[in-house]
């Protein structure tokens, strides 16, 4: 049976108050994902702004065990749990990464390349708010061309973001998808899915940052959502080698239509600088890998 | 009390010697990067393991600073960790270090002593660990092979009863690629001295705990209201763990002695002490370089005797006072400079007898950097020079003098 907002677990593993912002769409997914771990699961966490969602010591927000362990070695504290556990021949329990994407673009690439390339047994997951966040918007290598940050202030980001889920795949791991934050079942049978493969699992998840992003708190689902309408982002999973468009972006790729993408930059505050060359160039980017998807894809 | 036991003498170079000593304390994950002059010693291991000789997760790891992570994390949920590097590794695994020793995990770590660049270099000095002292962790330095085979032993026993990870430090190549004989423990007496590990913490969905949270740095009272640790108070908790452990060191190395007989109650070894009037401090292989130098002297009529570091963290200061006390010169010899004062030892020695009634005067030489040679011949000149030195009444030098040729 699929799963729908009727039939999914009540079962809280994120408590109420919290210390993410309002509108974060980080929570949102993070909630989910837990629902479908069923709290089954040890959770490594790098700096980020989930650490501050964890709480502070001596209260957390989070019902799961976690670590919280430095920027640079996610990858390698996830591996470090798997080992342990198997050592101590304690199964059953997934191992969680989960980082922001300062955390695994850059800092982190590292450790996650390395932990990726040894096969450990371990879900790696990136919430995607397109840059460093956690210390108030500077770019990072997730922050799309075009966007003022912190540290692209007056001109904005001179250069097209890294394709992380791409990188993954190039590792060979049995399973890799994208998610978005408005579209949580998607997510949550994602995360369900990956639960059951062996190996290192990638899984890509955009969350819009009302804050860093500069659109109303209110407006998060309605951002995600045009994101994936206007092939911004694109739903998709790869089990094995084998494409599959899931979701929206399976239903758009039916009806045919993408919206065009200047709708979705016009939303938001810190596309503001963005040239009419520059919304070209990325409308060019999106039509192209869209038409690379519809042609991948195994599912239509 | 006299022991009988069979020794199981192996003729074994240090990585070896480590190697062996982190398998028969049945660690069950290893985490390692190879680097010269330790890469032998991370080699030994995976190879223990892929024939099963020893059954543990290998964790070849893309960096040192990985590596120190897989041992955080292996060690959260409740496994034995080992890793081992030298150098450039343990700089890069400054970081996380930090966190073993902050996160209070029983970490064993063996550090092949070398020096560190700019310029590159593959030698030995003890720069690398010396750079390392502030971040929580004990050090025990080694002067042979036998040391370094038991202090690894005696490094599990020390960390899982103080929650603080060890480093046990051995000369790069002077004792990593030297065979000398070594006295193997059996397993059994091994399994007798070190139990199995009992995390005091560990990772369990069943009972979800969050480690390394964000802590303020005052008090706060949890949901139960219950009032605990700020940041400040976890800091003073591994001090006062660290100046503890001197108990506990002299206890896991006088139970070492009981089974296999050889005596580890020491923060330090003592050579001819007891009518000495000159010391000389050295840690590591060249405080057994500075007993060959004190018969030199002694042949000569000079009294002088050997203090050679065991443990530089906790330093021992009141023990080291007690050594010393007789002394009306100190020489000591750094393979290490704090730039813009002097040797590290040099300087704890100096910080332990302020305030005391010792006033014995203090040299300090700067020597073997970077793999530059000691002589046996070259600790004698030194000593005599600070001998002559005394004519002008200083009791403290400013600066060290280094043996090298500017």
């Amino acid at each position: 049976m699929k799963v729908n907002a009727v039939n999914l677990t009540e079962q809280e593993y994120i408590l109420p108050g919290n210390r993410t912002c309002p509108g974060c769409a980080l929570s949102l997914a993070y909630r989910h994902i837990l629902k479908a771990l069923e709290g089954q699961c040890i959770v490594t966490v790098p700096a980020s702004c989930a650490t501050v969602m964890h709480g502070m010591y001596p209260i957390t927000a989070v019902n799961v065990p976690c670590v919280n362990t430095p920027f640079a070695s996610t990858g390698a504290s996830a591996t470090g749990l798997v080992a342990g556990l198997k050592a101590l021949g304690k199964k059953g329990i997934t191992v969680l990464a989960f980082a922001g994407d300062g955390g695994t673009h850059d800092i982190g690439i590292q450790s996650l390349s390395g932990a990726a390339e040894r096969q450990y047994d371990f879900m790696y997951i990136c919430y995607d708010n397109e840059g460093y966040m956690n210390t108030g918007n500077q770019r990072s290598g997730s922050t799309p061309l075009g966007a003022i940050s912190g540290t692209t202030p007056v001109l904005g980001k001179q250069q097209y973001h890294k394709d992380m889920p791409a990188i993954m795949e190039a590792h060979g791991i049995p399973y890799v998808a994208t998610c978005s934050a408005s579209y949580p079942l998607d997510l949550y049978e994602k995360v369900k899915k990956a639960k059951t493969i062996e190996g290192t699992r990638f899984i890509h998840v955009h969350t819009p940052c009302p804050p860093g992003w500069l659109f109303p708190f209110s407006d998060t689902i309605k951002i995600g959502e045009l994101a994936v309408e206007t092939g911004f982002v694109v739903l998709y999973e790869i089990e094995r080698g084998i494409f599959r468009l899931t979701s929206a972006s399976e239903s758009l790729a039916r009806k045919g239509a993408l919206r065009p993408v200047r709708e979705y930059f016009l939303q938001q505050g810190r596309f503001k600088t963005i040239t009419e060359e520059q919304i070209e160039e990325l409308q060019n980017w999106v039509n192209a890998r869209w038409k690379q998807c519809l042609n991948r894809a195994t599912n239509l | 009390m006299a022991v009988q036991r069979k020794s199981d003498i192996q003729i074994l170079d240090g990585n070896q010697a480590a190697a062996l000593a982190a398998k028969l304390s049945r660690v069950q994950v290893v985490a390692a990067y190879p680097i010269t002059p330790q890469t032998p010693l991370t080699e030994t291991l995976s190879q223990f393991i892929e024939q099963g000789d020893l059954q543990a997760e290998y964790v070849a790891v893309e960096s040192e600073h990985s590596a120190m992570a897989v041992c955080t994390s292996a060690s959260l949920v409740g496994a034995r960790t080992f890793t081992a590097t030298s150098s450039h590794g343990l700089a890069y695994m400054h970081e996380m270090l930090h966190w073993a020793a902050g996160a209070r995990l029983p970490v064993v770590l063996a550090c092949v002593n070398r020096a560190i660049g700019a310029p590159w270099n593959v030698l030995n000095d003890q720069q690398d660990s010396i750079s390392q002292r502030d971040t929580g962790w004990i050090q025990i330095y080694c002067r042979n092979n036998q040391e370094i085979m038991d202090s690894v032993i005696q490094a599990y026993r020390i960390a899982e009863s103080v929650s603080v990870p060890v480093m046990v430090c051995y000369d790069g190549y002077i004792l990593s690629h030297t065979e000398m004989p070594v006295d193997v423990p059996g397993q059994k007496d091994v399994d007798r001295y070190l139990p199995s590990y009992k995390p005091h913490t560990t990772l369990d969905p069943a009972n979800p705990k969050n480690y390394n949270l964000v802590t303020l740095a005052n008090p706060r009272v949890g949901v139960e209201g219950k009032l605990c640790h700020g940041y400040m108070e976890l800091r003073y908790l591994l001090q006062e763990a660290l100046q503890n452990s001197r108990e506990t060191i002299l206890q896991a190395g006088k139970e070492f002695n009981e089974i296999f007989g050889r005596d580890y109650a020491n923060m330090f070894w003592e050579d001819r002490e007891e009518d000495a009037e000159i010391m000389i401090v050295a840690m590591g292989s060249l405080a057994m370089e500075a007993i060959v130098a004190a018969d030199m002297l002694r042949e000569e009529g000079i009294k002088v005797g050997v203090l050679g570091l065991r443990v530089f963290r906790p330093f021992p200061k009141s023990d080291v006072v007690r050594a010393l006390r007789k002394s009306k010169l100190i020489v000591v010899f750094d393979k290490n400079i704090s730039y813009g004062s002097e040797g590290a030892t040099c300087s704890e020695i100096k910080s332990a007898l302020y305030g005391t009634y010792i006033n014995a005067a203090i040299r300090n030489y700067i020597v073997g950097l970077g793999g530059r040679d000691i002589k046996a011949r070259e600790l004698v000149d030194a000593t005599r020079k600070a001998i002559a030195s005394l004519k002008e009444t200083v009791l403290n030098a400013e600066y060290p003098e280094w043996i090298c040729q500017i």
